[in-house]
C-alpha cells in the first residue's frame, strides 16, 4: 500500500473525479457538432408540419414516406437507377481488377507502381474539370445521358479502390498454393478459378462494397453526364432540396446514409488486417 | 518484352480506362482553356479575371481555412487518443468521431443546410434554450456552412490516419518525457507531432484535393455570390454553354492543387535527404 492515493483510490472511497468536468464537456460538444444535424435529418424524414419558431416539428408522420415509395413515384424509379447503375460499375471494375490485379500481384511487369499510381491519378486530381470534358466527349458520341455514360465515369472513379484491394487480395495469398496447384496437374486457368479466386473471394468482396458505395453516393459525374435523362438518388436528393421539398430530401438522404453506416462497421471484418497491410503495395 | 506480356495484357483493360476517361479529359481541359472563338489565346483567362477573380480568392480562402480547422481538430482528437489517461473516454471518442467518415457529400450537403439555417434545429434549440432571441437568429448557409461542412467531413478522415500513426510511434520517449514531468501538451506538440507531421501532411493534402473537387456541398449550402469556382464552373457549362470559361477554371483549380502536392513533395524530398 503506497502512501500516495492514486486516482483510483479517489474513486474507490467514492471521490468524484473532477476531470470528467472537462472530458464531459468536450465529449459532449462533439456529440451535439456530430449528432445535432443527424438527429435533424430524422426529424425532418417524419415532420408532417415544421416551421419557425418551432424547435421540433409539430406535427409526425409518414405521410412523406407513403409519397416517395409509392410505386410510380420518382424517388423509386431513381433508386431503380442508382441501384442498377451501381450493380453495373460493380461487375466492370471486377471484370476490370481481377485480372489487373493477379497480374499486380502475381506476374512479372514492367514499371508496376507506375500502373498502380496511374489508377489513383483519377482521385488525386480536382474531377471536375474532367467531367466537364468526358461530357462534351460523350455529347458527341452519342454517351451523354444514357446509364452506360454514367457507369463508364462512376467506374474510372471506382477503380482505384478495386484494383488497389484487389491486388491485396491476391499478394495475400501464399504463393505456394497456387504452385500446388500446378503441380498436382491443374492448367493455369483451373488453378487461378479453383484455388486464387475463392480465396480472393472475401477482399474481393471489400473492394465491390466500396465501388459499389462510390458509385451510389457520386453527384458530380452523374451531374454533368447523367442529368437530366439519368437521374440517380443523390440528383433526386438534389433537386428535391433545390425546390425546398426538405422531406423528400431528407428520406432520400436517409436511404443514402444507411448503406454507408452499416458500412463503416461491418468493413473490418471483409478487410482483414493482412489484406489491408498490403493495399497500395 | 515476352516475359511481361500476359502481365501486361492483363492489366491493359484497366489503364485502357484511365487513358480515354481520365488522360483524354485531362489533354481537354488544358487544350479547352486556350481555345476561343479566334483561334487560341488568353481569351478565356483574361475573361475569367473579370468575372471569377474574387470567386478564385474566396475558393483559396475558404480551403485554406478549412484545412487549417481539420488539421486543428485532427490533431487535438489525435493527440487525446494516443496520451488520453482516462480509458473509458478514449473509447467514448473513438466511437464518437467517425460518423461522418462514411456519410456521402450529397447528404452533408442536405443536413447542414437545414441544421445551419437561420430557422434550422441549431437555431431553434438555441431559441428554445434562450441563449438567442428569435429576432437574433443566424443563418451560416454562406462561407461558414461550407468551412462547417468540409471541416465536419473531412475530420474524422484527416484523424484516422493521423491517430493510426501516433499510435504506431515508439512509446518509450512518451513516457520518458513523462517520467521527466513534460505535460502531455507539451509531449503533443514537441514529441508526437513532429513525427506524425508526414501523415498529417498527406491526410490534409488529399482533403484539399476533395475540397477543391465538391460540387454538392457549395451548390447546396452557398450558391449565392461569392462562391467557390467548381459552382463557377458547373454555372458556366449549363447556363451558357461556354466550356471556354470552365476549362480556364478548371485549369486553375489544378495548378492550385497541383501547387499544393508540389509542396508537399518538395517537403517529403528534403525529409528523405536528410
Amino acid at each position: 500500500m503506497s502512501l500516495v492515493a492514486t486516482e483510483a483510490d479517489f474513486q474507490r472511497a467514492g471521490f468524484f473525479d473532477w476531470r470528467w468536468i472537462p472530458r464531459a464537456l468536450g465529449l459532449g460538444v462533439l456529440a451535439f457538432i456530430i449528432f445535432g444535424p443527424l438527429v435533424n435529418l430524422l426529424l425532418w424524414t417524419v415532420a408532417e408540419r415544421w416551421y419557425f419558431p418551432h424547435a421540433l416539428p409539430l406535427q409526425y408522420g409518414f405521410s412523406y414516406w407513403g409519397r416517395v415509395f409509392a410505386p410510380r413515384a420518382e424517388a423509386m424509379s431513381s433508386l431503380f437507377t442508382s441501384l442498377l447503375i451501381g450493380c453495373l460499375v460493380v461487375a466492370l471494375s471486377l471484370v476490370l481488377a481481377i485480372p489487373a490485379g493477379y497480374a499486380l500481384a502475381r506476374l512479372k511487369l514492367p514499371f508496376r507502381s507506375i500502373v498502380l499510381l496511374a489508377l489513383l491519378l483519377p482521385n488525386a486530381f480536382p474531377n471536375l474539370p474532367i467531367y466537364v470534358n468526358i461530357a462534351r466527349l460523350f455529347y458527341q458520341i452519342g454517351l451523354n445521358g444514357t446509364v452506360l455514360g454514367v457507369v463508364l465515369v462512376h467506374t474510372t472513379h471506382g477503380l482505384v479502390y478495386a484494383v488497389w484491394i484487389g491486388t491485396a487480395a491476391f499478394s495475400a495469398i501464399e504463393p505456394e498454393l497456387e504452385e500446388a496447384a500446378r503441380s498436382a496437374g491443374a492448367s493455369a486457368m483451373r488453378a487461378f478459378f479453383d484455388v486464387m479466386l475463392p480465396l480472393a473471394a472475401p477482399g474481393l468482396m471489400a473492394s465491390a462494397i466500396f465501388v459499389f458505395l462510390d458509385s451510389l453516393d457520386e453527384f458530380t459525374g452523374t451531374f454533368f453526364v447523367g442529368a437530366p435523362d439519368v437521374t440517380t438518388l443523390p440528383l433526386l436528393l438534389y433537386t428535391a432540396g433545390a425546390g425546398g421539398n426538405y422531406q423528400i430530401a431528407s428520406i432520400t438522404a436517409l436511404i443514402l446514409l444507411v448503406p454507408s453506416i452499416a458500412f463503416m462497421f461491418v468493413v473490418e471484418r471483409f478487410l482483414r488486417a493482412d489484406v489491408l497491410a498490403k493495399v497500395g503495395q | 518484352m515476352r516475359r511481361h506480356l500476359p502481365g501486361l495484357l492483363l492489366v491493359a483493360p484497366a489503364l485502357a480506362i484511365i487513358l480515354f476517361l481520365f488522360v483524354v479529359p485531362l489533354v481537354g481541359a488544358f487544350v479547352g482553356a486556350f481555345q476561343t472563338n479566334a483561334g487560341f489565346g488568353f481569351g478565356n483567362f483574361v475573361k475569367t479575371y473579370q468575372l471569377y477573380s474574387r470567386d478564385i480568392v474566396f475558393t483559396i480562402l475558404i480551403v485554406a481555412l478549412s484545412a487549417i480547422l481539420t488539421a486543428a481538430f485532427s490533431v487535438a482528437i489525435g493527440g487525446y487518443l494516443t496520451l488520453g489517461s482516462n480509458r473509458l473516454a478514449i473509447v467514448l471518442l473513438r466511437w464518437l468521431y467517425r460518423w461522418p467518415l462514411f456519410i456521402p457529400f450529397i447528404v452533408v450537403g442536405q443536413i447542414l443546410r437545414t441544421f445551419l439555417a437561420k430557422n434550422g434545429l441549431m437555431n431553434n434549440i438555441f431559441v428554445a434554450s434562450g441563449v438567442v432571441s428569435p429576432l437574433h437568429t443566424f443563418g451560416m448557409l454562406d462561407w461558414r456552412g461550407v468551412v462547417i461542412a468540409f471541416v465536419w467531413k473531412q475530420v474524422p478522415f484527416v484523424t484516422l490516419l493521423l491517430a493510426g500513426a501516433m499510435a504506431s510511434l515508439d512509446r518509450g520517449t512518451i513516457e520518458a518525457a513523462r517520467n521527466l514531468g513534460a505535460s502531455r501538451l507539451r509531449i503533443l506538440i514537441e514529441i508526437v507531432l513532429p513525427q506524425a507531421a508526414p501523415t498529417l501532411m498527406v491526410g490534409l493534402t488529399l482533403s484539399i484535393v476533395t475540397m477543391m473537387s465538391v460540387l454538392s456541398v457549395p451548390l447546396m449550402i452557398a450558391s449565392q455570390s461569392p462562391t467557390v469556382i467548381t459552382v463557377d464552373m458547373a454555372f458556366r457549362i449549363n447556363a451558357y454553354g461556354d466550356y471556354g470559361v470552365a476549362n480556364a477554371l478548371g485549369l486553375i483549380s489544378l495548378v492550385l492543387t497541383g501547387t499544393v502536392a508540389w509542396f508537399y513533395l518538395r517537403q517529403t524530398m528534403r525529409e528523405a535527404a536528410r
